[in-house]
């Protein structure tokens, strides 16, 4: 279905196109406009849906392949290290989902914030964090972006206002949407919505799984997640309608290939044909490499050396946070409170002074 | 007596021949420890001893009335200040603590249900909305888990944001918000965000509220990391407190008590703000220390009086703070008089005082005569009727009865 649509839009646009790209070379820096017709038509609930034609250009297409391709392997390679038992504890997993992330950070800057759930690897690397943070706070090491001490489901980055990273979850959104409904605040209410919770459907757990609709008085939209150019076109339509009117919901409809984390193979409760069929037809990054191949942005060579390079600079990172020390025994107790107070903090049996707080 | 000194890291304790030169720089080390303060302010010592500025005067200690129970006329210490100071009520003087910290700075906001337009409903922040405004005074929705979510969000961003917890049981609400989020931001992202949040309410048992009504939920939240306890109990530690807990830049819950907002006491002028990690030396005495904290100390002076006429000499300590607990005060006292009481409104099982105990017991072993005696509330639900509620806590013949028996 997709793919039709696809080949459809290359047929009209290709003869256009041609003519403009002259040069094929990665580093073009041709801002010329691409105009892509997004995969599925809009849905929305109270508001008027944005036009299905989003506007794009082939450094937005080249970035959109490379960051993903980072995604994608950052994920498989936790995957890998987690069975290797150099991860601990819980890693979720947000391959199949990369188009969600990379499309929000191209519709909106580093002012705005983002504040997420457990699944937070790749919005963290969206917000432009680096890889060795990553894989260093995954292995628990002091270099990690929370100094090793939150792990998978806590990565932060305060300058570019990424908020966490948080593990409990759960009836936040209403109460929060009637608030930011009450008050009229620019807040974007995005449901990545990969059909399952943990290992429930939808459809088992919510009466109504149109969460689009759920807002009620609160305007919402159905995008298709796995096609980074409809999110971003969302995105922007979203933004701007905060910023005028109040919040706005946006569902994602997207899936993610892993379970919900490592404990959880991901098959008890769908099928291997679902997850595999899912993959060929709708996979994000699968659908850019077609519409830069389809426009002549960069040769088939190009985009398998861009996937080889992010793999190299993935096992790189891994290495290097390998080597990477872990925390000092008295890092226990930094940060428990800001600028602790005029007294030691002891240790568990209170008779070891363990830190002295300025 | 001996005075002692929270320094920076480093804890020094006196005897009491002070020389002038000692006590010079020793105030000035703790002074440091709430640094950047506008300077005319001074920060009282546990004993009463007053501090002035920041060049420190010396050791011209002069003695403030640190014990005010309603009740009692206390014509020991007069009050040798400056100015002869204002009298008002318990609630008056956190309103009074908050709009001087909403003047001075301000991110300080307040958000709460029925705060702003309604005055708050035990009238601690009557007036405010009218001059501060409604987005700095904000009435929420009843959605404890939401508000205080959203105070934390605040925080994080840079606000120093005041939550009200109608009824301290309702934060039950809001639990993971303040054990996840409060107590955890600071430490799991590393040290990026810190949440400068103080969480306020009325708890405790009193006024026939009934069992949902009547909780006490220091035991709860006291296994926290990452937050600070504290608990007023006089007019003039609860503005101090309400000031100290408003500028640090850790979460704190203060903790207050429905039966004591109605405290009337004499407080001074000038600007003051109290140590969060400190305990009170409400009655210095030898026989025996009893640690107490909030309602519960009214009751242990009335007791006292009783046992001052029989013929012992209770020392009595108002903790004030929950979390961390003041151990060096207490190490003092427990030096001295060898025999502890600990009297608290919370429950037997796991309450503040059977932390206190354990670490009492851990720490200062060696020192004490007697095992260490904690009364505490009945483990109970509140009932409403007057008479059973009034045998969930420890009332003042039972306090009596327990020194009596552990000065034997």
């Amino acid at each position: 279905m997709a793919l039709s649509t696809n080949r459809t839009v290359n047929q009209l646009l290709k003869p256009l196109t041609a003519a403009i790209s002259a040069t094929r070379c990665l580093s073009s820096d041709s801002t010329s406009i691409i105009t892509v017709e997004s995969s599925l038509p809009f849905t929305s609930h109270k508001i008027d849906p944005p036009s299905r034609a989003v506007e794009t250009s082939p450094n937005e297409l080249m970035t959109f392949f490379k960051d993903m391709a980072e995604m994608r392997r950052m994920e498989i390679a936790a995957d890998s290290l987690y069975k290797a038992k150099l991860i601990r504890g819980f890693c979720h997993l947000y391959d199949g989902q990369e188009a969600v992330a990379v499309g929000m950070e191209a519709a909106i800057t580093k002012k705005d914030c983002i504040i997420t759930a457990y699944r937070d690897h790749c919005i963290y690397l969206a917000r432009g964090g680096g890889l060795y943070e990553s894989f260093a706070e995954l292995m628990g090491r002091k270099d990690g972006c929370s100094k090793g001490k939150g792990g998978s489901m806590h990565f932060y980055k305060k300058e570019s206002g990424f908020y966490g990273g948080h593990g409990i979850v759960g009836a936040q959104v209403p109460l929060g949407l009637n608030m930011a409904a009450l008050w009229d605040l620019p807040a974007i209410l995005v449901c990545e919505n990969n059909h399952y919770g943990m290992g429930t459907a939808e459809w088992r757990a919510a009466k109504s799984p149109a969460y689009y609709k759920r807002g009620d008085y609160v305007p919402g939209l159905k995008v298709d997640g796995m096609d980074a150019l409809a999110v971003k076109q969302a995105c922007k339509f979203a933004k701007e309608h905060a910023l005028k009117n109040g919040p706005i919901i946006l569902e994602m409809d997207t899936y993610r290939y892993h379970g919900h984390s490592m404990s959880d193979p991901g098959s008890t409760y769908r099928t291997r044909d679902e997850i595999s069929g899912v993959r060929q037809e709708r996979d994000p990054i699968e659908r850019i490499r077609k519409l830069i191949l389809a426009h002549d942005v960069a040769t088939e060579k190009e985009l398998k050396d861009i996937e080889k390079e992010k793999r190299k600079v993935v096992d790189e990172a891994i290495a290097k946070a390998k080597e990477s020390p872990m925390p000092d025994p008295s890092d226990l107790f930094t940060n428990v409170y800001v600028k602790g107070f005029g007294v030691e903090v002891f240790g568990p049996d209170r008779k070891e002074v363990r830190a002295t707080l300025p | 007596m001996a005075v002692i000194i929270q320094g920076i890291g480093t804890v020094t304790a006196l005897n009491s021949t002070n020389s002038l030169d000692t006590n010079k720089t020793l105030f000035a080390n703790s002074r440091r420890s709430l640094s950047d303060r506008k300077g005319r302010f001074f920060m009282v010592r546990s004993d009463g001893c007053l501090s002035y500025g920041l060049n420190g005067h010396g050791g011209r200690a002069e003695k403030l009335i640190t014990n005010a129970v309603a009740a009692k006329e206390d014509t020991a210490a007069a009050y040798t200040s400056s100015k002869p100071g204002h009298e008002l009520l318990l609630f008056e003087a956190l309103r009074e603590g908050l709009e001087e910290e909403m003047d001075r700075d301000p991110t300080v906001c307040v958000m709460g249900e029925d705060v702003g337009h309604y005055g708050g409903s035990y009238k601690v922040t009557k007036g405010l909305a009218p001059k501060y405004g409604d987005l700095r005074v904000l009435d929420t929705p009843i959605a404890e888990n939401s508000f205080t979510g959203m105070g934390i969000g605040a925080a994080m961003t840079g606000l120093r944001p005041v939550v009200e917890g109608m009824n301290m049981g309702f934060l039950l609400l809001a639990f993971n918000q303040i054990s996840n989020n409060c107590g955890m931001l600071h430490y799991t992202s590393g040290g990026q965000f810190k949440i400068p949040i103080v969480i306020r309410g009325p708890g405790g048992v009193g006024r026939q509220l009934g069992a949902e009504h009547s909780q006490r939920l220091e035991s709860y939240f006291q296994s926290i990391p990452g937050i600070q306890m504290v608990a007023c109990s006089t007019p003039y530690n609860a503005k101090g407190l309400m000031k100290a807990a408003i500028r640090s830049d850790n979460p704190v819950i203060l903790f207050e008590h429905v039966l004591l907002y109605n405290l009337k006491e004499r407080i001074p002028d000038e600007e003051y703000v109290l140590n969060l990690e400190e305990a009170e030396m409400v009655r210095p005495g030898e026989h025996v220390t009893i640690l107490t904290y909030s309602r519960m100390r009214y009751h242990v002076m009335q007791a006292a009086k009783t046992l001052v006429n029989k013929g012992y000499d209770p020392e009595v300590i108002d903790i004030r703070s929950l979390k961390p607990f003041d151990l060096y005060t207490i190490r003092n006292s427990v030096k001295k008089t060898h025999r502890v009481l600990i009297v608290e409104e919370c429950m037997r099982t796991g309450g503040i005082g059977a932390s206190l105990t354990a670490a009492i017991t851990e720490n200062f072993h060696d020192y004490l005569d007697a095992p260490i005696v904690c009364l505490s509330s009945q483990d109970v639900p509140t009932p409403y009727a007057g008479t059973l509620e009034n045998w969930t806590v420890v009332q003042p013949p039972q306090i009596v009865t327990a020194v009596e028996q552990l000065c034997q």
